[in-house]
């Protein structure tokens, strides 16, 4: 009791406590360690442990150096490997999100008008693939799509084709390892919106002389722009920086900047440089969750 | 259209049909609006809606009452074309519409949720079935805007759904089903989302507007204080049949069975024997009553048949002094009174068992009043009673 109001003097309420709790967790996992990265982008590479000179140094005489080395930056401009690579980035993350909701509108569109009963097995289907780790499920394309793979061989005892298609470590297989991976972060909040759409809407624009597909059109389409939108940038957003799916089913040629970062951090031990990746990175996806969020905010400020 | 319904009287619901033409339900020359040919839905094993025929004329309102699950609903959405029959055939206008899709049906539907676009305003959403016709712009701007006026909402034209009230959402959706000027209105539990005070209001308002109109309503309800208000006729279902068809009148005053004299206002039903059954008179030995009855014209009946006697309770005299003669007449004890202000409701208790409920006018605002436990006698007019055998 005594406690409670020595909290309250300081400020402290446990209503306050409850939203500080999520400020709290932002500060420690993602400003503090933006800052480390920030701060790292602005320093000199240097062969020392880490490897990166301090951007602030004692040197004696009374006299604290701040150096901030730009250079890292004016690099990321000067070659055109890191333009490429972001700008391909973008690209590649363009494409699997307008594939993920060509596949995926469909797919939560079907789940959102199944009956109750099903309804429940079909999402634990797009569920269960998270069981298993991403890197396992990547392998397993490998084993699809490689030249004495499944597909190849089901093709060539059906005499389809008779000579192995080239799919693996092609932009084609990487399209089909991010689609894939990404699907069910399209699906679900797609899922979410549409399962709370009033059907009657569409049985009234028929009954205003839509047909079907019109209907789907000018009713659903519309309603479900919220969850398109979420669904998009949960998969446009981490597809931007994937790393892991260019590298094992891309081959050689898939430039892309979460790859860049790889090789720039562990191969070249260039960490100065790799964090200027990250955050010029950052800057370009900052825009589009802005974006997100006015849209985000607009809308629930409209309907209830 | 041999005699269009135009005469306000005539289409005025609750108003006994004393105009100069006949009722067209009443003409055989009359040729129908609507014509429902012996439509059978079935869902699986269960028959929603069991072989109904039914006739309705241009200028009617015309209720589908019954309870819940009734199939009412279901016939409904036959008419909007949302359901295909299983069997049976239905005409609207001489035409054959049974497997025509709601998009190409000059029906137009309110539904009961009102089902309005959330992401348009007023205005657009009572556009939205004339743009789908493509009609002219201008025109669609002046029919919007007249029929906006016409349901008082001409200064909410740029409101969103969410930003109305209960009713006046009610207003758009009946606005944006009737902009589009349809041969025949659905109207599902139209006023069943409103409070009591607004929905007496607004069933008067969909009378006035029906009638400016002329557009033909099937309403479904199941609220028969709401479908006595409305109709011209009401169309009583029980487990998927049409069990009577009729005027309010015809169906509170001459119900044709006891389900139908049950389900539509209150009743008090004693069963008997007939003992004597003459073209003039009848009358009734009833056990569940303990005393006979007596009506003063002939019913169509077996003798010694059992057949049930149906006794509104307004028509229940209750004095507590005995009155003349011996038949139509019980004593028994007032169980339980209600005070409702305008009238009083008293359930008096028989000597065998048997409660019977009766409603008198607050007449005076000094009346002696009958009070519980106290012994009473009720009578009735001869002509009061409706006998029927099922």
């Amino acid at each position: 009791m005594r406690r409670t109001r020595h909290f309250q003097r300081l400020g402290i309420t446990g209503r306050g406590l409850v939203v500080m709790l999520p400020y709290f967790w932002l500060l420690l996992f993602f400003v503090v360690p933006f800052l480390i990265v920030l701060k790292i982008s602005f320093a000199d590479i240097d062969l020392a442990i880490p490897p990166y000179t301090p951007l602030i140094e004692w040197i004696g005489k009374n006299t604290l150096a701040i150096k901030i080395n730009f250079s890292n930056y004016a690099f990321l401009f000067t070659d055109s490997l890191y333009l490429n690579a972001l700008l391909n980035s973008v690209k590649v993350a363009f494409v699997s999100t307008v594939f993920c909701l060509l596949i995926g509108y469909p797919m939560a569109y079907g789940i959102a008008r199944a009956a109750p009963s099903t309804r429940n097995i079909l999402l634990l289907l797009v569920i269960l693939p998270f069981w298993t780790s991403l890197l396992l499920r990547v392998y397993a394309w490998i084993g699809l799509l490689k030249a004495n793979g499944v597909i190849n061989n089901v093709l060539m005892s059906l005499d389809i084709i008779h000579e192995p298609l080239t799919m693996l470590y092609t932009p084609f297989a990487m399209y089909v390892g991010i689609v894939y991976s990404y699907l069910p972060f399209m699906i679900l909040p797609l899922y979410a919106n549409l399962e709370k759409m009033d059907w009657q809407l569409l049985e009234a624009a028929e009954d205003l002389g839509c047909r079907p597909w019109q209907a789907f059109y000018k009713i659903t389409l519309p309603l479900s722009r919220n969850g398109i939108l979420a669904g998009s940038m949960l998969v446009f957003i981490p597809a931007v920086g994937e790393f892991v799916i260019p590298a094992l089913l891309g081959g050689p040629n898939a430039l892309m900047i979460g790859r860049i970062l790889w090789d720039e951090f562990f191969s070249n031990r260039a960490w100065p440089v790799a964090s200027a990746v990250a955050i010029l990175l950052l800057i370009i996806l900052v825009p589009f969750m802005m974006w997100y969020q006015s849209v985000q905010a607009r809308e629930s400020a409209g309907a209830k | 259209m041999s005699t269009p319904l135009s005469t306000p009287a005539a289409t005025a619901p609750g108003v006994a049909t004393a105009t100069v033409k006949p009722a067209p339900w009443k003409d055989p020359a009359a040729r129908p609006y609507v014509q429902i040919d012996r439509v059978t839905k079935s869902f699986g094993e269960f028959k929603a809606v069991d072989d109904v025929s039914l006739k309705i004329y241009k200028g009617e309102i015309f209720c589908l009452l019954g309870a819940s699950g009734c199939g009412k609903t279901t016939l409904l959405r036959m008419l909007g074309g949302f359901e295909l029959p299983t069997s049976g055939r239905i005409f609207i206008d001489g035409e054959d519409m049974t497997g025509v899709p709601p998009y190409e049906r000059p029906v137009n539907m309110m539904f009961q949720s009102y089902a309005l676009f959330p992401h348009m305003t007023v205005e657009q959403n009572v556009a939205f079935g004339l743009k789908q016709d493509r009609v002219a712009r201008s025109e669609i701007t002046e029919r919007v805007a007249t029929m906006l006026d016409l349901v008082k909402l001409g200064s909410f034209a740029r409101r969103k759904p969410h930003q109305l009230s209960g009713g006046q959402r009610q207003r758009v959706a009946l606005a944006r089903a009737l902009v589009k000027r349809p041969k025949l209105l659905l109207l599902d539990e139209p006023l069943g989302a409103l409070d009591k005070k607004l929905r007496e209001h607004t069933q008067f308002e969909l009378i006035s507007l029906q009638d400016k109109l002329g557009v033909t309503f099937v309403v479904v309800t199941h609220d028969q204080e709401e479908a006595m208000t409305l109709a011209s006729r009401i169309g009583v279902m029980n487990h998927g049949e049409i069990v009577q068809a009729g005027t309010p009148t015809e169906i509170y005053e001459f119900p044709s069975s006891k389900f139908v004299a049950d389900f539509v206002g209150s009743v008090n039903i004693f069963e008997g024997k007939l003992v004597e059954d003459e073209p003039e008179y009848v009358r009734i030995a009833s056990e569940e009553m303990g005393g006979t009855i007596y009506v003063s014209h002939g019913i169509s009946a077996a003798p010694e048949a059992v057949v049930w006697a149906a006794v509104r309770p307004e028509k229940i005299f209750m004095s507590t002094a005995p009155p003349e003669g011996t038949d139509n007449v019980v004593r028994g004890a007032v169980q339980d009174i209600a005070y409702l202000g305008d009238l009083s409701i008293y359930l008096v208790r028989l000597p065998t068992g048997k409660v019977v409920r009766i409603t008198q006018p607050n007449t005076s605002r000094h009346a002696e009043a009958i009070t519980w436990d106290q012994q009473v006698y009720l009578s009735w007019d001869p002509s009061s009673p409706v006998v029927v055998t099922r």
